[in-house]
């Protein structure tokens, strides 16, 4: 076997991961034409170890193969040439370890700039620059965008991140905790922490109440939601459409001051814990959550189907921005912008828990384009709604469960475990390996941002620059999530 | 003296209220309080006391232009009748000095904003350079039609449409009022045509050219924006409130359609999202649509018989 099978969220010893020569594995990527979740590498010593893993999301398994560069070897044949969904990833191992992809089309630096770095270029008199960023009006993150125009046309946009780049990955090696995997992307809060907090779990063999589950998962559709109101509001706003822009405001208000009420946090800060949860959902409140939600879901039905019927809001948004399914399937994008396309891939219901199994996900007619995306977040509020009063009502059921157990504070040794969780963007990927002494010696973080910038990217080309913030808003990628 | 002294202030205080009446009813239609309806004074106010920040690559046109736009637009303002029809400057064709006080204002504006050596100015100039040069022959279809109509070459040949109302005169009207509220719009950059309170460059019209302007300039453009909003608005009212009524009343009535004015825009901006930069020029065009159906009525009415 030249790949070990795992499931989400288990522990697998590091010793059943075969090691392969590079040129086998590559040869094994190829032919095994799976999505890349992870690609990365570990130094052991002087050799670098490099770990893949593959999703396969019909049957819902990883595949999880190695290989080992020693010290002389500082070159490989890339992978992006025949897979283009590995770019980002090659690129990354490239910069962290210095060992080559021969003939990658683009070995540009992910996150440090230091080096010299030409952009692309066009010539010519009808040709104008225009250079946007790091620091922005508004308060948005540092990101650098770099347009090739000819007149009001983007034919190219080439992104440069990186500014924030703080070093995260290695942080949860010296001192990691729910309050450092919470912080890592302030808009995906809850998502992180679960991914975190299930990778712990599955490292010290520790089972949580499924009451505990379920306030865990409630809190990750209220994410969910509350980000998908903001960003439908954003959408309007970026159109001047006021009425919108203010009415989704204010209903992702209601939302997040749920949270507040639930949590102390109206971004839900502090509710998860190694072990469990730290605050109870009590009748009474779910029945004020439900109540909220009744009121949000009525409130955002409304105003979208008034938004969308508009003509002038209609013209804005369809047939701008397009991905198209080809694409999104060839570079290998994922969550909410590669639904938006018509690949449908979601976490929650492709390596379902006990909780999601009953849930059906109907997948929806969709064309890329931003009139898609739309659409797409306000199905997903619907659907985030129904979920959260379902599992409000299962959650009555274990009301006498504790909301935390006690978890060994031991990990266990030379250990490999993959958590990938739904966010509201798309999956996170949080990859642990330990060592002898049951201490991370590799975290690695892959947020759907990192695969999906790029769709960005394609889906302005072609498009007016007038229309760039209006895409740039359709995906609201995460800056720091992909910066770590 | 007395039109002098109150057809100036007109001018130069009204820009303000009306800013005020289109920020209230956005923010009405937002379910919001809002701001003061004199915010626009004081921001106005509190403009003037800051420094200016100058880039290092401007010239002196930097430096002079936001005056002589604002000095223009004054100047422009004294050939439109206001209250009463009466006009400060008051000779024949004054319109066609109108129409280019105006033009050089904008002149100064874009070379104001090419002269920052931006690249977001660049664009928003060469943006504003081309949807409001193509308002100019529209204005002028309409104007020479209304002269030629009734024998005035002023801007109060629009005054007597009112006067003497049958059919023809009506549609002219409507569409005139029209007309002019398309040139309102894309003149003072205002939804759908551009977002005057967004903060994307890349979306900006007018807003992106007074990027680099800061203090003083900034006040005197946003200013002289207003100015331009009045002047307009005046025209459409020349074709609503006649002449002959007694003056006082007539002054009374243009102070209440400005308010009115700035309802209507602030109510349209609420209620539509902007158009896609690719499909203003359709949007202007239908003012010369506008125009040329007004010219048609009127040589009608004239050789028709």
């Amino acid at each position: 076997m030249n790949w070990l099978i795992n499931d989400n969220n288990k522990c697998e010893s590091i010793f059943d991961i075969p090691v392969l020569s590079i040129n086998d594995l590559r040869q094994e990527i190829i032919q095994m034409k799976k999505r890349v979740v992870g690609f990365f590498g570990k130094q052991e010593n002087d050799n670098v170890h490099l770990f893949v893993v593959l999703a396969d999301d019909s049957e819902g398994k990883l595949y999880v193969s190695s290989a080992i560069f020693p010290p002389e070897i500082k070159e490989y044949e890339s992978l992006t040439q025949e897979l283009p969904s590995f770019h980002m990833f090659e690129r990354e191992f490239y910069e962290e370890f210095n060992i080559k992809p021969l003939n990658h089309p683009w070995l540009k630096s992910v996150r440090n700039h230091k080096n010299k770095y030409e952009f692309f270029e066009m010539k010519g008199d009808e040709i104008h620059q225009v250079a946007v960023g790091p620091i922005h009006a508004g308060v948005i993150e540092p990101g650098h965008f770099r347009f090739m125009c000819c007149g009001e046309k983007i034919y190219e946009l080439e992104i440069q991140l990186g500014w924030q780049s703080k070093g995260v990955e290695q942080l949860f090696l010296t001192s990691h905790s729910n309050r450092l995997a919470e912080s890592v992307c302030g808009d995906s809060v809850v998502a992180y922490n679960i991914a975190y907090s299930n990778l712990v779990e599955s490292l010290s063999g520790c089972e949580i109440t499924n009451k505990a589950q379920l306030i865990r998962l409630i809190a990750l559709e209220m994410e969910r939601c509350a980000i998908h109101i903001g960003d439908l509001g954003a959408i309007a706003g970026d159109i001047a459409y006021l009425m919108g822009a203010s009415i989704f405001g204010a209903t992702r208000t209601l939302v997040i001051n749920t949270m507040l009420e639930i949590s102390g946090s109206r971004f839900a800060r502090g509710l998860i814990e190694t072990g469990g949860v730290n605050y109870d959902i009590d009748l009474a409140l779910s029945d004020k959550i439900v109540s909220v939600l009744d009121k949000v879901s009525n409130d955002v039905e409304r105003t979208v189907k008034t938004m969308l019927k508009s003509p002038t809001v209609a013209s804005r948004l369809e047939k701008t921005g397009i991905v198209s399914k080809e694409t999104a399937i060839e570079m290998g994008f994922t969550g909410m912008t590669a639904r938006a396309s018509g690949v449908n891939l979601d976490t929650r219901f492709d390596y379902p828990d006990k909780w999601y199994k009953d849930i059906e996900n109907r997948s929806t007619k969709a064309d890329g384009d931003v009139y898609s995306r739309t659409r797409l977040r306000y199905k997903e509020i619907k659907q985030s709604i129904y979920i959260i009063k379902k599992f409000l009502k299962e959650l009555e059921k274990y009301s006498t469960e504790p909301l935390r157990v006690h978890c060994p504070n031991k990990m266990k040794p030379d250990s490999f475990v993959v958590s990938m969780t739904e966010g509201w963007r798309g999956e996170v990927v949080h990859i642990a390996i330990t060592d002898t002494n049951g201490k991370f010696s590799r975290y690695k973080i892959k947020d759907a941002s990192f695969n999906n910038w790029y769709a960005l990217a394609l889906a302005v080309r072609n498009n007016g620059i007038s229309d760039f913030p209006l895409c740039n808003k359709s995906f609201n990628l995460s800056y720091c999530g992909n910066d770590l | 003296m007395k039109t002098v002294i109150i057809n100036l202030i007109i001018i130069l205080i009204m820009p303000f209220i009306m800013l005020g009446f289109i920020k209230k009813t956005k923010a009405f239609w937002a379910g919001r309080k809002g701001v003061s309806l004199l915010q626009p004074f004081y921001d106005f106010m509190r403009l003037l006391k800051k420094g200016i920040v100058v880039s290092n690559t401007t010239s002196f046109i930097a430096n002079i232009a936001p005056v002589i736009v604002l000095s223009s637009v004054i100047f422009a303002g004294l050939f439109v009748p206001l209250a009463g029809g009466l006009s400060v400057i008051n000779i024949e064709y004054g319109f066609i000095i109108f129409a280019y006080l105006l033009g050089l204002s904008k002149f100064f504006a874009l070379l104001c904003a090419m002269d920052t050596g931006s690249s977001f100015e660049g664009m928003g100039a060469s943006r504003e350079a081309c949807f409001t040069s193509l308002i100019e022959p529209a204005f002028f279809i309409i104007t020479a039609s209304a002269c030629g109509a009734c024998g005035i070459y002023s801007f109060n040949s629009f005054n007597t449409f009112i006067s003497n109302i049958n059919m023809v005169s009506l549609c002219v009207i409507i569409l005139a009022v029209l007309a002019f509220f398309i040139m309102l719009v894309v003149e003072c950059s205002r939804i759908p045509v551009d977002d005057p309170a967004t903060h994307l460059e890349l979306t900006m019209i007018h807003e992106v050219m007074i990027l680099d302007n800061s203090g003083f300039d900034l006040a005197v453009l946003t200013w002289a924006s207003g100015i331009k909003m009045v002047l307009i608005s005046s025209l459409i009212l020349l074709f609503i409130i006649p002449s002959s009524m007694p003056y006082y009343i007539s002054l009374i009535l243009y102070l209440l359609l400005y308010c009115l004015i700035g309802i209507v825009v602030g109510t349209v901006e609420s209620g539509i999202a902007r158009i896609r930069m690719s499909h203003i020029l359709e949007f202007v065009f239908a003012m010369t649509a506008l125009a040329l159906v007004i010219l048609a009525l009127i040589t009608i009415r004239i050789y028709g018989g």
